[in-house]
């Protein structure tokens, strides 16, 4: 069998007789006179030869490096020639001259050995052939390779950088370029002058990338001395008890320094009096007594005297030593000027982040405030306007949102679904709004307390019958996709489309609610029936047609408000009660029978919430609670709300 | 109200027969529980449905407060379940923190050193917080180790806090459905607050292991319902005398006319603010006492059960009860909750309609919500109502108008006595 095959690739090898390989070529040349190293292989000594190969200035020296490092280059046995090849199948190589990229020929495997650098040496490789992929004339490959240096930046990266700037003809890439060469600089530049002049060219960068060369620049080490050392690289002195330095850690400190002898945890100490108890005594302690730190104290210093154990610092020798020692901060990261120009830029990056975030968080405010706004809006009608207090208003909302979900189970376009949707929630809360002042409200005008506990009633059953019928579990009201994602406006301030569709939602609504109130013979009678009911029936209104029609109208608003909040939110049986209580608030806030007054309820509810979120940014249930908290205080002192009726519209 | 024609200082028992009519219904039904019951009698009641009886009572005693709050003063506060919990909370720290106690000092008692406070107290924080995380005691948790430290805040924190809530709320002349949603939103504020874990009150885990009384592990918990039936019972006689009194007398005739017309009570030179936060108060402080005695019996609570809906569902019970009468509330708290209990609990058989059947557990809660609206179009006096009838009581008639000259006054058809 071995007999066939070495008779196959003779006559392989026959059919296809080897190109001369050029022995005398200058990569070749520089490959034998580093052989010994390449074939040795190991990290410890590569290092000369990768740099003679990166440094050769040889054209071929990219394909050496490329094919070392993907493991294709071999060495002849005999020759000591080095090719790169690809496999033809188990046992034969077709073998590349690197001088000019020729075919030699198929030839056995038997006498090339394939080089195999380890993974170290692929990364020095792979290090050394940025230098090549920056200059490269694909404009992929000098992205991947500035992608790359982004990812793990090196010294060595510095000056093949700016050797590339150069000839960069792509606008884009030379400007990404000449900012990871500022970036570099700032961590690797040979001067201080020149790296604090990179630094100041980053002055309000926002990039987290800058953040990440600066950060490592200002690391301090806590050190402890007798007396505070007068070096320029010393931070601020640190107080042991204080958040940034706790006492403990201080101490440590002073024991790792040798400056003071090591303490013994409660535990250890037990540990050690539990391993000296002989007879039920500690060093002649009964046992009994050792019911207190003081007395544990006392029995483990007298097993010192008695030297069972080593002697530890009392808590008076602790405080001691604190006190007999200064702490403070050095700055390791680099040296003290450039510590300093790194400090300024942090300082004025921060301000900058600051003032972005304080945008960002008015953006945030500004969206929960539409929502607020959408949520509450349907009660300024029935609230406001009628004096109804439609506690099922959150299952309206409710209703809204689930007839969205069940047209989109019929209708898979997203865009056309919501369409649909929006007209229809109307239809369906209007109808619902309907039936419920028919049957219910309109017997109890003149008793807004039982109205409450009738509504209550009434949102208790819908809630139940939605779990009822679509079950516990939350269900996904899906955005058309040209709701997803977000505006960006920098790394700091982004908001998502969706959050500003319901921005321009809530003030259509509110033009819509104007419109009506102010424009519409609907609206006119509304006003005046909501004024004085019998003189509006005598001018020919029915009042209770009217009264019909704007409840409808509210509730209807609330529907189409529901569809908009399971787009933000999932839609679940509880999702009105939610809200119920902050729209109610919101209406109350504001004042009750003005839009403007719930449009700035609105505002001022969704800035608080997201202003108290900014102090305590995990806990939206803190926010919450201070918010309805604060909104309490708040009727406190306007009882009838930021703006209050006056005159007869308030006594209607 | 009382006969002119019969003498002033006569007892209360006499001239309030209802008072004596009640708490004779009340002795029968603890006496005859007891004889029932597996710890003292002859076991024909399970230990469980007893706590569901004490437990009702509790809920009976709340029912008094809110009715006494609303009915009476027409306060709708949507917070006395809140004051409820409080209580609840007030005893379940002492509860849970002696009964740690015992755990952690038997288990360090193995230990060859004997324990020391730190340690001691250490231990028992990090069995009753390990839960949310933490490992130390929250301020609130202070006095938790005194059982009379801790039983006057049942009485002294929803109290506190009722005054405090009323006065800001009461004093810039907030009131009917304004006050309401003012109370929801404390109710709500609060629940939210507890629901954290660093409320210091192991957030939506609660207080457990509420039923195990420290000192009583050797008493079966047979017996142990039984006593807190008892002081149950003797919780809801003794607050259902206390309501009865303080709505007898001049104090009472204030309170009913500051719910039909606070203005004209204004102008009569009483100082409206001031009643309405004493009923305020004392009915908190009434809830705070019912929810100290619900909880042991119920065993575990957590914010859930402060939640804005569970004050909802005591106004419920109040109206379907029929609010202005004090027995109303106990009757309505009852029957609802007794009635919701079998519900829910699946005793109730489905109803197959061919189509679709009708599963309570699912549709108990709708029914609810549709009686409730039903109650109050067709029968604002509830249940009670039907003491009207059959003991022939006739309302003032005025043909239809309203009693008081505002909005919201009490109907004619409410109005009784």
């Amino acid at each position: 069998m071995l007999r066939f095959a070495a008779i196959f690739s003779a006559c392989l090898t026959l059919a296809f007789p080897t190109s001369a390989q050029q022995t005398d070529a200058p990569i070749q040349q520089l490959l034998q006179s580093q052989s010994e190293l390449i074939v040795e292989s190991s990290r410890v000594t590569i290092g000369p030869a990768i740099d003679a190969l990166a440094n050769s200035g040889l054209p071929a020296a990219q394909v050496v490096m490329d094919k070392w490092q993907t493991r294709e280059m071999w060495v002849n046995a005999e020759t000591g020639l080095f090719v790169y090849a690809e496999e033809v199948d188990g046992d034969a190589l077709r073998i590349f001259d690197f001088a000019d990229g020729s075919e030699i020929g198929v030839v056995p495997d038997d006498g090339f050995e394939q080089l195999k650098p380890n993974s170290g040496i692929r990364g020095l490789i792979g290090t050394a052939l940025v230098q090549f992929q920056l200059s490269d004339t694909d404009p992929d490959t000098r992205r991947r390779a500035l992608d790359a240096i982004e990812r793990g930046a090196e010294e060595s990266h510095l000056a093949a950088l700016r050797a590339s700037l150069a000839k960069e003809p792509d606008a884009v890439i030379l400007a990404r370029k000449q900012r990871l060469e500022r970036l570099l600089t700032i961590a690797y530049g040979a001067t201080n002058e020149e790296r604090i002049v990179a630094i100041q060219s980053f002055d309000g960068d926002l990039g987290v990338d800058v953040r990440a060369a600066l950060n490592p620049l200002v690391a301090v080490r806590v050190e402890a001395a007798e007396t505070l050392p007068s070096d320029p690289d010393i931070g601020r002195s640190l107080d042991p008890g204080s958040d940034a330095l706790p006492r403990n850690d201080a101490y440590a400190l002073l024991v790792d320094a040798d400056l003071a002898k090591p303490r013994i945890s409660v535990e250890d100490q037990r540990e050690a009096l539990i391993a000296n108890i002989a007879d039920g005594q500690v060093a002649g302690i009964q046992v009994a007594t050792l019911d207190s730190q003081t007395a544990r104290d006392m029995a483990y210093a007298a097993l010192a005297d008695q030297g069972t154990v080593t002697a530890v610092a009392t808590e008076a020798e602790v405080d001691e030593r604190l006190s007999d020692h200064v702490f403070y901060e050095r700055y390791i990261g680099a040296p003290p000027e450039v510590v300093a120009a790194a400090l300024l830029a942090l300082e004025a990056i921060e301000n900058k982040v600051a003032l972005n975030q304080a945008f960002d968080l008015g953006l945030d405010a500004l969206s929960l405030a539409s929502i607020y706004f959408l949520a509450a809006i349907g009660l300024a009608i029935t609230f406001g306007v009628m004096g109804v207090i439609n506690m099922a208003h959150g299952e309206f909302i409710m209703m809204g949102a689930y007839t969205g979900y069940v047209v989109q189970l019929f209708i898979p376009d997203y865009t056309l679904s919501i369409l649909v949707a929006i007209p229809l929630a109307f239809a369906v809360t209007f109808g619902a709004g309907v039936a419920m002042e028919r049957l219910v409200i309109r017997w109890l005008y003149h008793r807004p307390l039982e109205t409450l506990l009738a509504t209550f009633g009434i949102s208790i059953a819908l809630q139940q019958l939605a779990k009822n019928i679509f079950g516990t579990q939350a269900r996904p009201l899906t955005a058309p996709g040209w709701l997803d994602g977000s505006l960006v406006i920098n790394d700091i301030v982004s908001i998502s489309y969706i959050r500003i569709a319901i921005f321009v939602l809530a003030l259509l609504f509110l033009a819509l609610f104007l419109f009506v109130m102010n424009r519409t013979r609907l609206g006119l009678e509304v006003r005046a029936v909501t004024q004085n009911p019998r003189m509006a029936a005598s001018m020919g209104i029915n009042p209770d047609k009217i009264n019909m029609l704007t409840f409808g109208f509210g509730s209807g608003i609330a529907g189409i408000a529901g569809v908009a909040i399971g787009l933000y939110a999932k839609v679940t049986s509880e999702m009105g009660s939610d809200y119920i209580v902050q729209s109610f608030m919101t209406v109350v806030v504001g004042g009750v029978g003005n839009i403007w007054g719930t449009l700035l309820g609105a505002t001022m509810v969704g800035f608080l919430q997201k202003g108290i979120e900014w102090f305590n940014p995990s806990n939206t249930l803190a926010a919450q609670t201070y918010m309805i908290l604060f909104i309490i205080l708040f009727i406190q002192f306007r009882p009838k709300g930021i703006i209050a009726l006056k005159g007869r519209a308030a006594e209607a | 109200m009382t006969d002119a024609a019969l003498p002033r200082r006569q007892p209360i028992a006499l001239r309030f027969p209802s008072v004596m009519i009640f708490l004779a219904i009340l002795a029968l039904f603890t006496v005859g529980v007891t004889i029932l019951s597996e710890g003292f009698g002859i076991g024909v009641i399970s230990t469980s449905f007893i706590k569901t009886l004490g437990k009702t009572l509790c809920l009976c005693l709340v029912a008094l407060a809110m009715d006494l709050v609303w009915g009476y003063c027409g306060i709708l506060s949507l917070g006395h379940m809140a004051f409820f919990g409080l209580g609840g909370y007030a005893i379940g720290m002492w509860l849970m923190y002696a009964r740690t106690e015992i755990i952690v000092l038997e288990s360090l008692s193995a230990a060859p050193l004997p324990p020391t406070p730190t340690e001691v107290s250490d231990g028992i924080a990090s069995q009753i917080f390990g839960v949310v995380g933490a490992s130390e005691f929250p301020p609130v948790w202070a006095f938790a180790h005194s059982l009379p430290l801790q039983l006057l805040a049942v009485v002294l924190v929803p109290g506190l806090l009722a005054l405090v809530f009323g006065w800001l709320a009461f004093r810039s002349r907030v009131t009917g459905v304004y006050l309401s949603i003012l109370t929801q939103a404390m109710t709500l504020a609060l629940s939210l607050h507890l629901f954290q874990n660093d409320s210091g009150l192991r957030g939506n885990n609660g207080l457990s292991g509420l039923q195990n009384i420290p000192g009583l592990s050797d008493t079966p918990q047979s017996t142990v319902s039984i006593w807190f039936f008892w002081a149950s019972a003797v919780a809801l006689g003794l607050g259902y005398l206390l309501c009865a009194w303080v709505v007898s007398g001049k104090f009472g005739s204030v309170i009913r006319a500051i719910r039909d017309d606070e203005a004209r009570v204004r102008f009569l030179g009483y100082p409206v603010e001031a009643f309405k936060l004493a009923i305020f108060t004392l009915t908190a402080v009434i809830a705070g006492i019912a929810g100290a005695l619900y909880y042991p019996q119920a065993g575990i609570i957590n914010p859930a059960e402060i939640a804005p809906i569970a004050s909802i569902y005591l106004a419920v019970w109040v109206a379907i009860g029929g609010r202005g009468r004090l027995y109303g509330a106990v009757i309505g708290a009852a029957f609802v909750s007794l009635v919701s209990t079998w519900f829910t609990g699946g005793q109730a058989p489905d109803i197959n309609l061919g189509f679709y059947t009708i599963n309570w557990v699912d549709w108990w809660t709708v029914l609810l919500g549709v009686s409730f609206v039903c109650v109050t179009l067709f029968a604002p006096k509830g249940i009670g109502g039907l003491v009207d009838i059959l003991i022939d009581r006739k309302s003032p008639s005025r043909h239809g108008a309203d009693l008081g000259p505002d909005q919201g006054a009490l109907r004619e058809q409410e109005a009784e006595k």
